[in-house]
């Protein structure tokens, strides 16, 4: 047993680190660190970076244009990047559709595609979730009517993260409507700007417009766009799902945020003392602290589990529950922190470069934007409780 | 022991009641929010002391309906439920009872008729940066000046200050380095050196941080608590805190109620989700909190007025307490629930959500109010 890295991984960890250091935009890196905006821009502009240094797909084989990195490598390499104040890859494109188009898609698909997405030439979104689907992915209702060399696509997709930027949707659509729910689905990939396609945002309660409806009337999808083979869309939708549940821990991301936590529990006071003496407070960072530390050794478990089979199992269930539930519990005690200077809710004073008034303290400013936003992370990706579900059925054979 | 309430008491939930789920549906709330120039509606504000809820805490002799902590506290449950914008809390509960306890004649008969009649509005600006809900770590300083006083200070996140005619300030009277006794001074909004910066809030109000730069008042704008000044603030602040302990109540009461509708109908994998008993023992969590919530609503009421120190605050930080894991437990299930939905700014789950965070950081939070109950303990 040696919870050690080997120095080739230490090796690897502070060439990472210092390509970060050296590349990262610092506006960007601002924004990240202070929870401010981010715009589509700063995205791209950062995939960008990391492609021309080879490192635009860090999950992807060789042959497809990326690194060829082990389990482990990818987690440093995230680590580092959230750690140095990154912002987090949009994993539509480079995560999820392209997994499956390298995996089941033709090489004509291959082709046109994986490099666009590389390059962040292309966004893509996700077309999974339906109205009154929830995390029943399978009760899909979007029609596909095959018509000559076309599907005809009707029907309504929601929850669409970053919709209002994407070239490209991946959806699951239902091509058969006498199969038993699991089939007769189908994977196809549709371009936004085909006629009949509407966008609708919807706002979340933190005032982001982060998610969108997303309807399609009589939207013509030449048949070249079918993934795999018509009605197998559930097998890849299952793959696809797997490879979304990897990294889901986000242990970087708890790191940067705790040591964010700790930075303002530093400049806060309690009792003229800086509030990070408190007892009360030092011992809520200290358990969080403490449960982070236990996440991470798991993770890394699963990881070197994962090294010797691959596809991530219902693991990765216990890594989406307890990584959520850490970063939420950052949101709270930095809201906490603060006090009622989180209850300012001033979205335009989160964009980089504000102006205006200030009220309180700067890095109170996003708190309380960044609480609710966060309440997301239970919920989407499968909700906690459909993971716990899988644990219960998967781990314990209930 | 008796927990029921007098007829009138009754009558004054229903009334309430009855006029929030009149004119003050989700989508009436939200056009109000968007489209009014205070954030709240004049006119809600007109109906509210047309049924006599402005004047609910103004005492008899004032031509108020002298009520007490109870029957605020069925108002408030009303005003939880109904999610209402306008500043009953910061108005009607905190600036009223300032003016009634520590007001003179003069100070009374200018203001509390027309606090009553809801012709002006007054807030209460305590709250100081740094102090972290310290009541006492008051730094804003007032000195005699000719035949007035000069205050200088900063109070932050004062509700509804943007849209108040007149601000009851507190401050320590002294020079820059003496810590003198507690006063409040009646300051105009628009006193030369006073100044404002509005904002909303995350529970979809407005609230301003004030500066005061030297501010000029005139000796009369000091409401003379005479020594007990202090004991008097404190009076008002934890009939303010019982006051959001039974806002919470309401509010709580109507997140239950989405919650197992929701549950009822939202189908999913072919049965309604209620059917599902993980969820089934979330929501019966949630009644124990909500029920421990109400039992806190009504002790905070009762003692909020009591005269011995030590009881009044040990039941204060209680009630905060209990209050402050209902909100928090309460809200964030109700969220999770309701999935995706929950976090949208479309449903009024969100919203109700937002204003317990609030409260849950007003008047003391969950961790202060158990320090101070632990320190209290030997």
């Amino acid at each position: 047993m040696d919870l050690n890295f080997t120095p080739e991984e230490l090796a690897f960890r502070q060439e990472v680190r210092e390509f970060v250091a050296s590349s990262l935009p610092p506006d960007i890196q601002h924004k990240v660190l202070n929870g401010l905006i981010l715009q589509s821009d700063d995205y791209i502009r950062w995939q960008k970076i990391l492609h021309a240094k080879g490192w635009g797909g860090a999950s992807w084989r060789k042959d497809f244009g990326g690194p060829g990195w082990s389990a482990t490598q990818q987690y440093i390499f995230e680590e580092e990047c959230a750690a140095a104040g990154a912002p987090r890859t949009i994993p539509f494109g480079l995560k999820m559709v392209a997994p499956v188009i390298m995996q089941y898609g033709s090489p004509a698909q291959q082709e046109r595609f994986l490099p666009k997405i590389l390059a962040a030439e292309e966004w893509w979104c996700q077309g999974y979730s339906e109205p009154g689907a929830g995390s029943d992915l399978a009760s899909v209702k979007t029609r596909a009517v095959r018509e000559g060399d076309h599907y005809v696509v009707n029907g309504q997709k929601t929850w669409t993260t970053q919709g209002q930027y994407a070239d490209w949707i991946f959806c699951l659509v239902r091509t058969d409507t006498e199969a038993k729910s699991q089939r007769g689905i189908s994977f196809i990939l549709i371009d936004m700007k085909t006629p009949g396609i509407t966008v609708r945002p919807i706002i979340t309660m933190d005032g982001a417009h982060e998610v969108n409806e997303v309807w399609f009337e009589d939207v013509r999808v030449p048949v070249e766009n079918l993934v795999g083979e018509e009605n197998a869309g559930w097998t890849y939708a299952k793959f696809l799902l797997g490879h979304e549940r990897t990294n889901i821990a986000g242990i970087g991301i708890a790191k940067r945020e705790i040591a964010r936590l700790k930075r303002i529990a530093s400049l806060e006071t309690k009792n003229r003392k800086p509030l990070i003496e408190d007892p009360m407070f030092a011992s809520r960072i200290a358990q969080i602290e403490i449960d982070l530390t236990a996440l991470e050794i798991t993770n890394l478990r699963v990881l070197s589990a994962e090294a010797e089979r691959r596809a991530p199992g219902p693991e990765a269930s216990i890594l989406k529950i307890k990584g959520t539930e850490i970063q939420q519990a950052i949101t709270e005690a930095l809201v906490q922190a603060v006090g009622t200077y989180a209850l300012p809710l001033r979205r335009e004073a989160m964009a980089a470069g504000y102006q205006g008034d200030a009220v309180g303290p700067f890095y109170a400013t996003p708190l309380a934007a960044n609480y609710l936003n966060m309440r997301k992370l239970s919920i989407y990706g499968g909700s906690n409780e459909i993971q716990k579900n899988i644990i219960s059925q998967m781990i314990l054979g209930l | 022991m008796d927990f029921t309430f007098t007829e009138e008491q009754q009558m004054l939930l229903d009334t309430t009641r009855r006029f929030v789920a009149k004119d003050y549906g989700f989508e009436a709330r939200r056009q109000i929010k968007e489209k009014s120039a205070d954030g709240f509606s004049r006119e809600i504000w007109q109906g509210l002391a047309d049924i006599g809820l402005l004047s609910l805490n103004v005492p008899e002799a004032d031509g108020g309906l002298g009520g007490s902590a109870i029957d605020n506290m069925l108002a408030m449950n009303a005003v939880g439920e109904g999610l209402l914008l306008e500043p009953y809390l910061a108005c009607a509960v905190l600036a009223t009872k300032t003016l009634a306890l520590l007001g003179n004649d003069a100070q009374r008969a200018e203001w509390l008729p027309a606090l009553a009649a809801g012709e002006k509005i007054v807030v209460l600006a305590h709250d100081e940066p740094k102090t972290r809900f310290d009541r006492l770590a008051i730094d804003t300083r007032s000195w005699p000046v000719g035949n007035g006083y000069l205050l200088t200070g900063h109070k932050c996140v004062v509700t509804h200050a943007g849209s108040a005619d007149m601000l009851l300030i507190t401050a320590r009277i002294g020079k820059a380095d003496e810590t003198g006794p507690l006063a409040v001074f009646c300051v105009p909004v628009d006193a030369p050196g006073l100044d404002k910066t509005t904002y909303n809030t995350v529970d979809g109000v407005r609230a301003s941080d004030v500066r005061l730069n030297q501010v000029f008042v005139p000796a009369t704008a000091l409401l003379d608590g005479g020594a007990d000044s202090e004991a008097k603030i404190a009076e008002v602040l934890d009939f303010g805190l019982a006051a959001v302990c039974a806002e919470a109540v309401g509010a709580l009461d109507k997140l239950l109620a989405a919650t197992v509708e929701y549950a009822r109908n939202r189908k999913q994998f072919g049965q309604p989700i209620g059917k599902f008993q993980a969820l089934q023992h979330r929501m019966a969590d949630m009644v124990l909190h909500i029920e421990q919530a109400r039992s806190m609503s009504y002790l905070a009421a009762v003692r909020c007025t009591d005269t011995d120190a030590a009881t009044r605050a040990r039941a204060m930080s209680a009630a905060k307490v209990v209050i402050g894991q209902a909100c928090r437990f309460v809200g964030q299930q109700a969220v999770q629930l309701h999935g995706g939905m929950g976090v949208t700014d479309e449903l009024d789950v969100s919203h109700y959500f937002k204003r317990l965070m609030a409260i849950e950081l007003q008047f003391g939070s969950t961790d202060q109010h158990l320090e101070q109950y632990a320190a209290q303990l030997a």
